[in-house]
């Protein structure tokens, strides 16, 4: 079988090989059961069993496919009850049972892998095309065997599997925590999609928008990612094999060298500090963000406590995870970023409606002041939190003062009742907001006046600002971080912030690209929040070069009249100050 | 008791797929034999679909049949037939 290379756009960088799972083709997902040894004959009593609903199912099809298409279409029902007698499979199956203890379903289901996994490989197309009979018994045979809400359940997802999907919903993403997924490839996205940011924070590499991933790849495909350059490889050869084991050596290596840097600070040559801080999406992640070296949490995304459930988060639930992640995060702080739904962020509980575009509509801030009882609701938590550490509060997608203002009208009751209350918060707790709509650059210099700090979210931002769909894979090449509009609205951003005496950081995906972080400083970015895994590679840029290269460089870039001219050129001057 | 062995080649066009694969293991269930198959060093129950599939037998490829049992001369007469035929439509 010859390998096949398909082209997407890098997401995350990295190098993974494995087998694929596909997650939208109705794969049957097989937990790992263990049995005691007086189970073992009621789970062989059960395999059976399953069989013989199987074959009792097959030869009920086969009667009816007679009838309606004559005896010839019938024929292939044959093979299959022969499969379900077939000796070597059975005696597998129950030898399986009997030596390992695992439940029925997990034996056959790997028995039958290694059958499905042998087809596959056959010179043959006509034989390797037995593989999808083979299967197919099996799903008959597996759904005797377990109960059917639990066949596509995610959580019971077991090796280390490379997900292939259409796309990644936000809420998927939940299910991808603290499981051993090797890498992610999807048919649309961009380079922000929430692919890229679930791939980012696990550490595992992603390439998106690949078309039809979903339709090249089988499940089971040996395929290897390489997020660098965007490629995946489906069933590679031996040599490109050998070649992507080397490169991955490589990069380990190259991670190894850069853990030293985990205790030192970001400081440049000319000895000026950049906070580098951590985005953050469940309170699980905590460990992994303070392993690389994170000061803080510039980003805490709360939607993901509100999705994959049907009811609303409760206050004492809120309060829980946010006070949780104000203690462990100490000393350092946390910025918790109020609701960001919409968009195509969607939750069970709430019926939000479908905008024609989802984007410019009742998304983020809009919902909240929409919502008063949900918002106040966070806030109370958020507020109740904020006396075990150290806690920021940011708004999403305020387009200006009007907003603003409203948003804090409402702050002020939730203060006010808490004091009734004699509840204790955090008096002096700083609200800042969110700048990613062209608006709020626009009238930065009244917003810095209300704001206690700004956050830039160059992912909308970015959108926004050149009217691009982040997540449709036919507009990403205009999705352009360093468009002149782009970079002047952050320059506008930093400058209005800084005329105001307060701190402007960046908590896009731009900030943990190496090249546009050297930009982002010379620009005057007073923090960086970007995933953790990105962190000890900016920290190492910032503690190679001197700010006032950085400043000099951004003032050139900043006369360049192209995204591309602006890339060109910072690499060339990156290059100059960076080891290799 | 006899043992007979005959190298035959597969003729038919799509190779031993899952059709005449069954037709097989159905035409040994008819003899009182033990059959088995091998391609190489790989050797399989004639009785086992699976293990049949698994041998990969396109046209062309030589499989060395072995039958074991009282009606082994007439068991393997059959199967000489069944692998000179060429096109699926005429060994049902």
């Amino acid at each position: 079988m010859s390998e096949i290379v398909l082209k997407g756009i890098p997401a995350a960088p990295g190098i993974a090989y494995g087998p694929s799972f596909i997650l939208d083709k109705g794969e049957f997902i097989v937990p790992k059961r263990s049995i005691s040894s007086s189970e073992i004959d009621s789970e062989i009593a059960r395999f059976e069993e399953a069989i013989n609903n199987a074959r009792r199912e097959i030869h009920n099809l086969k009667s009816k496919i007679t009838q309606d298409m004559g005896q010839d279409h019938a024929r292939i029902f044959d093979a299959h009850l022969l499969v379900l007698q077939d000796t070597t499979l059975l005696n597998g199956v129950i030898t399986g049972i009997r030596d390992s203890k695992s439940s029925a379903e997990y034996v056959f289901f790997n028995v039958i892998k290694k059958f499905v996994e042998a087809f596959a490989k056959m010179p043959d197309e006509y034989l390797r095309e037995r593989a999808s009979d083979v299967s197919d018994i099996s799903k008959r045979v597996l759904k005797h065997l377990m109960d059917e809400s639990k066949l596509h359940d995610l959580d019971s997802l077991q090796d280390d599997l490379i997900i292939v999907s259409h796309d990644l919903s936000p809420s998927d993403a939940v299910s991808m925590y603290n499981k051993k997924i090797k890498g992610f490839l999807t048919d649309i996205g961009g380079r922000t999609s929430h692919t890229a940011i679930i791939a980012k924070s696990l550490g595992v590499p992603a390439v998106v928008g690949l078309k039809d991933a979903t339709l090249r790849i089988s499940n089971q495909d040996y395929v290897i990612i390489d997020g660098q350059k965007g490629l995946v490889i489906i069933n590679p050869s031996a040599s490109t094999k050998e070649l992507y084991t080397k490169e991955q050596h490589k990069i380990t290596a190259s991670l190894e060298k850069l853990d030293d840097l985990k205790t030192l600070p970001a400081q440049t040559l000319d000895g000026k500090n950049i906070a580098i801080l951590a985005n953050l999406e469940l309170p699980s992640e905590i460990p992994a963000v303070l392993k690389y070296g994170a000061e803080g949490i510039g980003l805490f995304r709360t939607e993901f406590l509100y999705m994959n459930r049907l009811d609303l988060p409760s206050e004492e639930e809120q309060y829980k995870a946010y006070s949780q992640v104000a203690q462990e995060i100490k000393p350092f702080g946390v910025t918790i970023r109020t609701l960001d739904l919409g968009g195509d962020k969607f939750i069970s509980s709430v019926q939000i409606p479908k905008d024609m575009t989802p984007f410019l509509g009742c998304r983020a801030i809009r919902f909240c002041l929409e919502r008063p009882d949900i918002f106040k609701t966070q806030m109370r938590a958020i507020l109740r939190a904020s006396v075990h550490g150290k806690i920021q509060m940011m708004y999403p997608m305020i387009s200006g003062l009007g907003e603003l203002r409203q948003a804090n009208a409402i702050l002020n009751q939730v203060k006010e009742s808490l004091r009734n209350e004699n509840i204790s918060f955090d008096e002096d707790i700083k609200v800042g907001i969110m700048i990613e709509v062209p608006a709020a650059v626009m009238t930065a210099e009244s917003l810095a006046k209300e704001s206690d700090f700004f956050s830039i979210g160059t992912n909308d931002l970015i959108q926004y600002t050149l009217a691009v769909d982040r997540v449709n894979e036919k507009t990403a090449h205009l999705y352009e971080p360093t468009h002149p509009a782009v970079l002047k609205m952050i320059q506008k951003t930093i400058d209005a912030g800084h005329n105001e005496g307060i701190h402007v950081s960046l908590c896009g995906e731009m900030a943990s690209d190496p090249l546009l972080a050297f930009l982002l400083l010379g620009m005057g970015i007073d923090e960086l929040s970007m995933s953790a895994a990105s962190i000890l590679i900016v920290k190492r840029m910032i503690r190679s070069i001197k700010l006032q290269d950085a400043q000099h460089t951004s003032y050139e870039a900043m006369q360049l009249v192209t995204g591309q001219e602006v890339e060109e050129f910072i690499d060339l001057k990156l290059r100059k100050f960076l080891p290799s | 008791m006899s043992k007979i062995e005959k190298d035959l080649v597969v003729l038919n066009k799509k190779g031993l797929h899952a059709r005449p694969a069954a037709f097989f293991v159905g035409l040994v269930e008819k003899f009182d034999v033990t059959v088995t198959l091998a391609n190489g060093s790989d050797v399989v129950n004639g009785k086992s679909i699976m293990g049949i599939l698994m041998l990969g037998a396109v046209v062309g490829t030589v499989l060395k049949v072995t039958v074991e049992g009282l009606e082994a001369p007439v068991a393997m007469e059959e199967f000489e037939k069944f692998f000179s035929k060429q096109e699926e439509e005429l060994i049902v």
